[in-house]
């Protein structure tokens, strides 16, 4: 004997009319088989027979109103020994209709539930470079260009894939010489087709593969920001952990010079609030190098931001075999006791220059890079901001919602006590970049908006 | 006209005539039996939803059937690889998924597939060559070209199946794929399962032009129209569409031409077709019944039917118990699986 439930027909229904029986006791019905039309708030739906059988009886009259989901509504005769038994819904429904307290009653204090921003286990450490090491100057597109091949050599499921990444060498030369090494099947120009190429990578990385996934910028990178975060950051979520995807999606961001608005834009914060991808924005070559190595080793999908007027700059490089900088870990560029300096990318030369000039007015900056955005290291910001009780975050994106918006609050949380004055954030200005040399100057932070700022925490 | 010489007639039987499907009675046996499955199992979906034990979202497969049960043919298990939209379950029981697994991910269970984190558009498994599972409608594509871009870059003669609808063919990057599929000679093979509404919306209103298995013709992708209802036409139109991906000449659309018999979703009245429509196609042109109607011809019995339908009762009954008696995730699942741990 089976019972015939009224049927929630959205994922809201909580009752409806029975509007129309088709079937009567006596009948037979089959699986498939059209038994009733029941009203909702927003449609009339039919009902179709799961069970096969005779009816023994209509349970709830045609022209009824107000019918709850799961009544029974009419019952069958089982047809033979192998129909499914009645599924037990009456208490998973009340499972259902109460989730929360559910989880609650299992984890207690919802808080204490393990976050991204519990304390790493791990220590993550800098690789040690040898007292007698030597220091090459080394400009960040060769570093990053070097970390590619390195990679490449050591694996070859590695590959690069991007829109002139082969013949051109790279819109920005960062591919120089890499297709005259490993061939055109792992050095791979694209057609112009970000939103495909994109999803390419995903799914030859869900495969098994290794993609470096290069945007001419990440401006471009717009029309494939679905698949970088529905497909690669959340499938390994949505797969209970059977689907990953090793990918690295890298290339400029923020602003260029005199290019405009579409392309001058940092994505840092849109990219590091989404959980499931790794951000990574380094300052110097060497970071370049180490954390582009560890990007590209890691299992997980990696957003790697460089910047457009940093690619020519030279800085020392460690000359050492597998130089591989640990992702998750800031970097204090600059020892301080005033106030501390949060940035990243190219904000970190002007942090760094700007705490050059307050140190000759006598204020002692510690200038914290925070090199990967997510995971966000927020005990070297809060160990330093104990030290100085004093925090300026300096990035190059919008402020709302940003980067230090986020900085802010974690200094805030964790060390509120320690602040002798309000935080302040320094970002461009709430406009999209214009064009005309002296408002796009007036727009993007520099060192003055910095020293600016430090006069203002410590006044 | 003369009739036809006698030997001549007695050497070819009418299922033997060379441009007519012709399967054994072995094999219409096993695609009634995965075309059974699906349709239980998914009439259990629809009952589960109803009872408020299957939640959000959860898009049938019944009436398309013969698409994945056809396709399934040439699939070699765990070699290649197969990907769709949300339209799913159909794929992973041909896939050879367990139904117990699907069962208790469209309940939100720890038994599912995915650990109840996924749900009904979010299925994997990679033993199967499973690569789900994909709520972004023509996201699979892309994604679906990558798969394919694997495995030419291995050299390993697999292929990706990658499935989508007649909605999803009017999705850009559809055609961003399309032309990196053919620019490279990529083995995918494209199977628009095209059943004649992108949600409410029927395909005049949608498209343009609405033979999609010409939507290649421009990168010089070749295509061609098949009965989504017949199995036996599915499954000899992909095979050639396979055949010549392994030898590299590159990917292939099949237009599969199809119908759901229930809406959208189980939230949808489906207002934008007539009754009579459906069942006339329910009537007229079911995919099982067609097969049925071979079994008949090839001389299966009742009772070899039956207990057909007797065992996929059974496993449909069991996967609904197991996907009733699974517990819910443990709340330590809700911070697993973010990240891999390097």
């Amino acid at each position: 004997m089976t019972d015939i439930l009224m049927p929630a027909l959205s994922p809201t229904m909580e009752e409806g009319t029975l509007t129309k029986w088709h079937i009567k006791a006596g009948d037979t019905v089959s699986a498939g088989q059209v038994i009733a039309e029941i009203e909702t708030d927003k449609a009339t739906m039919e009902v179709e027979a799961v069970d096969e059988g005779e009816v023994l009886e209509i349970l709830v009259a045609e022209g009824s109103e107000n019918v709850k989901v799961n009544t029974p509504i009419a019952r069958l005769a089982g047809e033979d020994g192998a129909a499914a038994p009645a599924p037990k819904a009456e208490s998973d429904k009340a499972q259902a209709d109460a989730p929360t307290a559910t989880a609650e009653g299992k984890t207690g204090d919802p808080e204490k539930a393990p976050t991204q921003t519990a304390s790493p286990k791990v220590e993550l450490r800098d690789p040690e470079i040898p007292a007698d090491a030597k220091l090459v100057k080394t400009t960040i597109r060769d570093a990053l260009r070097d970390a590619m091949a390195e990679e490449m050599r050591r694996d070859d499921k590695v590959f690069l894939i991007g829109e002139e990444v082969a013949q051109y060498q790279g819109a920005y030369k960062v591919s120089r010489e890499l297709l005259q090494e490993f061939g055109d099947q792992r050095v791979v120009d694209t057609p112009i087709t970000e939103h495909g190429f994109a999803g390419l990578g995903v799914g030859a990385a869900m495969a098994g593969l290794k993609p470096i996934v290069e945007f001419m910028t990440f401006n471009f990178a717009m029309q494939a920001i679905d698949h970088i975060i529905n497909s690669a950051a959340k499938t390994l979520y949505m797969s209970g952990g059977q689907i990953r995807a090793p990918i690295v999606f890298r290339g400029p961001n923020g602003a260029a010079s005199r290019v405009g608005a579409q392309h001058s834009q940092d994505y840092s914060a849109w990219y590091a609030q989404v959980p499931g991808l790794k951000v990574i924005a380094p300052y110097d070559a060497a970071d370049a190098k180490g954390l582009l190595k560890a990007a590209i080793r890691d299992p997980n999908p990696v957003v790697f931001l460089e910047h457009e007027m940093m690619y020519g700059l030279e800085f020392d490089v460690p000359e050492v075999e597998d130089y591989v900088v640990p992702i998750g870990k800031a970097k204090v560029r600059r020892e301080g006791k005033d106030v501390t300096i949060t940035a990243h990318s190219r904000m970190v030369g002007f942090a760094l220059q700007a705490a050059e000039k307050l140190a000759e007015e006598g204020v002692e900056c510690e200038v914290v890079d925070l090199r990967t955005l997510r995971p966000l290291d927020h005990e070297t910001i809060v160990e330093s901001v104990k030290k100085t009780s004093r925090l300026v975050s300096a990035e190059e994106g919008w402020g709302p919602m940003g980067v230090g918006a986020e900085v802010v609050a974690r200094v805030i949380e964790h060390a509120f006590d320690y602040l002798d004055a309000p935080p302040l954030r320094v970002h461009q200005e709430d406009v999209p970049l214009p064009y005309a040399a002296n408002l796009e100057a007036l727009s993007l932070p520099g060192v003055d908006k910095i020293i600016a700022a430090v006069k203002q925490v410590m006044a | 006209m003369a009739k036809a010489p006698a030997k001549a007639a007695q050497t070819t039987a009418p299922d033997k005539l060379p441009n007519t499907p012709s399967a054994s009675k072995e094999d219409l046996l096993r695609y009634y039996r995965e075309m059974v499955l699906i349709r239980r199992f998914e009439e259990r979906a629809g009952q589960l939803y109803g009872m408020g034990l299957i939640g959000g979202f959860c898009h049938l497969y019944i009436g398309q059937e013969a698409v994945a049960v056809g396709v399934q043919e040439s699939v070699k298990q765990g070699h290649d690889k197969i990907i769709t939209g949300y339209r799913d379950h159909g794929h992973m029981l041909a896939a050879g998924m367990d139904p117990k697994e699907v069962m208790a991910e469209l309940t939100g269970r720890i038994g599912g597939s995915s650990k109840g984190k996924g749900g009904s558009m979010h299925m994997f498994d990679v033993p199967t060559g499973f690569y789900g599972g994909h709520g972004i409608v023509g996201a699979q594509v892309a994604l679906g070209t990558g798969l394919a871009f694997a495995g030419k870059y291995r050299g390993d003669d697999s292929v990706a199946f990658v499935y989508f609808g007649d909605g999803a063919s009017n999705q850009g990057q559809v055609y961003e794929s399309f032309n990196m599929a053919q620019l490279w000679k990529l083995p995918a093979i494209y199977i628009i399962e095209n059943n004649q509404y992108a949600m409410g919306t029927s395909i005049e209103r949608s498209s343009s032009t609405t033979q999609l298995s010409q939507r290649g013709a421009s990168f010089g992708i070749p295509g061609e129209q098949v009965d989504g209802m017949d199995v036996l036409a599915v499954r000899d139109a992909v095979k050639k569409a396979v055949e010549r991906a392994r030898a590299g000449e590159g990917p292939y659309i099949l237009e599969v031409k199809t119908y759901r018999y229930r809406g959208h979703s189980m939230s949808d009245p489906a207002k934008y077709r007539t009754k009579e429509e459906v069942d006339e196609v329910k009537k007229t042109r079911d995919p099982i019944d067609h097969v049925k109607t071979l079994l008949a011809a090839a001389n299966a019995t009742e009772d070899e039917l039956k207990a057909i339908d007797n065992e996929i009762k059974a496993i449909v009954a069991e996967a609904v118990q197991f996907a009733q008696e699974s517990p819910e995730p443990d709340p330590s699942e809700l911070y697993t699986d973010v990240y891999v741990e390097a």
